[in-house]
């Protein structure tokens, strides 16, 4: 269960990248290519073991000017989707 | 529907290899040592792709730790923004030449098991001792930090042993475990009576790794690749003709799938002779089989045809003696309830010695 105080990290052999190729941010691992949009992309930028899931948000929020209860939603279920897919710990 | 760039590439680096599993993926006629390309070559081949857009970089063979020049084209395939996988039996590794793959950007290592348990393991590899150095070596790889698979190729000489894999698989600390039920091509078609699992085994995996899965969602990941003879619907192989995948054999040629070569009639190119770009948009043997146009019914009419593409088009010409039938896995197939039966029938059959993969 991913809460607000979750602290994300990228799972051994994670890497993200921008895809030239395909102008795109991408998350790569073993058998894996994850496409990231602009949103997930900069969400990724910030799990790095170190940030909870509300300090990803706040940055977020601040950054886009955007209301900071609907970003701590969105980057919930979405490193949720990361822990689900055996990409991060939390 | 126009051609996007592919996600993979594999790069069989050589034919040798120490272990002689039956159901090697290898072709039959397997090429000897003289027939590999040099470092040189395969620098190029990692630049052409990346410039292509591949995204993975798998390295594999036989078994590509024979080669001397691993480090130095893992390294490259890094600084072209490619992510390295290794596909090993691991028992070539030590903590050496591991630790040097590490600092050239290997990112990922997957170490095939024959069994759970030594006797039965190295019975299957008919490698003495394989098993024990697979285990010492899967445990340097999480300790350096890199993501590790388990790669547990399952048949019915090993089914049994198929929860004390997953537990071992646990047990080293594997980000991922890949349960694959052999593909009956090449080698595997070969020793096919001594492979095929009853039906019965096939279910209770089945439903033993669909339990271990969900137990295990946020520890390690299960892949699992069914046994298509006791499926319904046919596997989307290699995610579609030349759609995602291209193979590299060590001699240089590029194919569609790393078991397209049964298929008669094709032609593969080489790189050097033709860049890859060219190879992969324009090459005949990509051509032949992209998309949809080259569908016979049942497939043409099907609605799933944009889903599986028809399956599997080696398995086309080995069950039905043509690579453009429907795969006769389908439950579509005129015949699906003879392969079935074949298949049940195999399962029976009093057959436990292997024809070893041998060069």
């Amino acid at each position: 269960m991913i809460t607000r105080d979750s602290v994300p990290a990228f799972r051994r052999g994670i890497r993200q990248k921008f895809d030239a190729a395909r102008n795109t941010h991408v998350l790569l691992g073993p058998e894996r290519v994850i496409v990231l949009d602009e949103i997930a992309a900069a969400i990724t930028g910030l799990v790095d073991a170190k940030h909870s899931v509300a300090e990803i948000a706040a940055e977020l929020a601040a950054r886009f000017s955007a209301d900071a209860a609907v970003v701590e939603a969105d980057v919930t279920e979405f490193v949720s989707g990361l822990v689900e897919k055996g990409l991060a710990t939390a | 529907m126009s051609t996007a760039a592919p996600l993979a590439l594999m790069a069989e680096l050589t034919h040798r290899c120490p272990l002689q599993c039956p159901y090697c993926s290898n072709p039959l006629e397997l090429l000897k040592a003289g027939r590999e390309r040099d470092t040189a070559f395969w620098l190029g081949v990692i630049g052409e792709a990346a410039a292509l857009g591949v995204l993975q970089i798998h390295f594999s063979g036989g078994e590509p730790t024979l080669r001397q020049d691993l480090a130095e084209l893992v390294a490259h395939a890094t600084a072209r923004g490619l992510y390295a996988n290794l596909i090993t039996s691991a028992v070539l590794l030590d903590e050496e030449k591991l630790r040097a793959l590490k600092e050239a950007g290997l990112g990922h290592v997957q170490i095939s098991i024959q069994g759970a348990e030594a006797e039965t393991a190295d019975r299957i590899g008919n490698y003495r001792g394989g098993h024990a150095k697979k285990l010492a070596l899967a445990r340097l790889v999480t300790r350096m930090g890199m993501s590790l698979t388990i790669n547990a190729v399952v048949h019915r000489q090993n089914l049994a042993e198929l929860t004390a894999m997953i537990d071992l698989a646990v047990a080293l600390e594997a980000d991922r475990l890949e349960v694959a039920h052999v593909q009956y091509h090449g080698w595997a078609l070969r020793n096919r009576a001594a492979l095929m699992p009853t039906r019965e085994a096939f279910e209770t995996a089945d439903a033993l790794v669909t339990r271990r899965r969900e137990e295990l969602r946020g520890t390690m990941m299960i892949d699992y690749v069914v046994p298509d003879y006791y499926a319904q619907a046919p596997k989307t192989c290699m995610g579609g003709w030349g759609r995602q995948f291209l193979n590299v054999t060590p001699d240089g040629r590029v194919l569609p799938c790393h078991a397209a070569e049964s298929i008669p009639g094709l032609v593969f190119e080489r790189i050097g002779e033709r860049s890859l770009c060219d190879i992969w948009y324009g090459g005949a043997a990509f051509e032949k089989f992209r998309g949809t146009a080259w569908m016979q019914e049942p497939c043409s009419s099907c609605a799933l045809k944009e889903i599986d593409f028809g399956g599997c088009r080696c398995q086309a010409l080995a069950l039905a003696g043509d690579a453009a039938a429907t795969d006769p896995v389908c439950h579509f197939s005129p015949r699906h309830a003879a392969v079935l039966a074949m298949a049940e029938a195999e399962s029976q059959a009093d057959v436990r010695e292997f024809v070893y993969r041998r060069l």
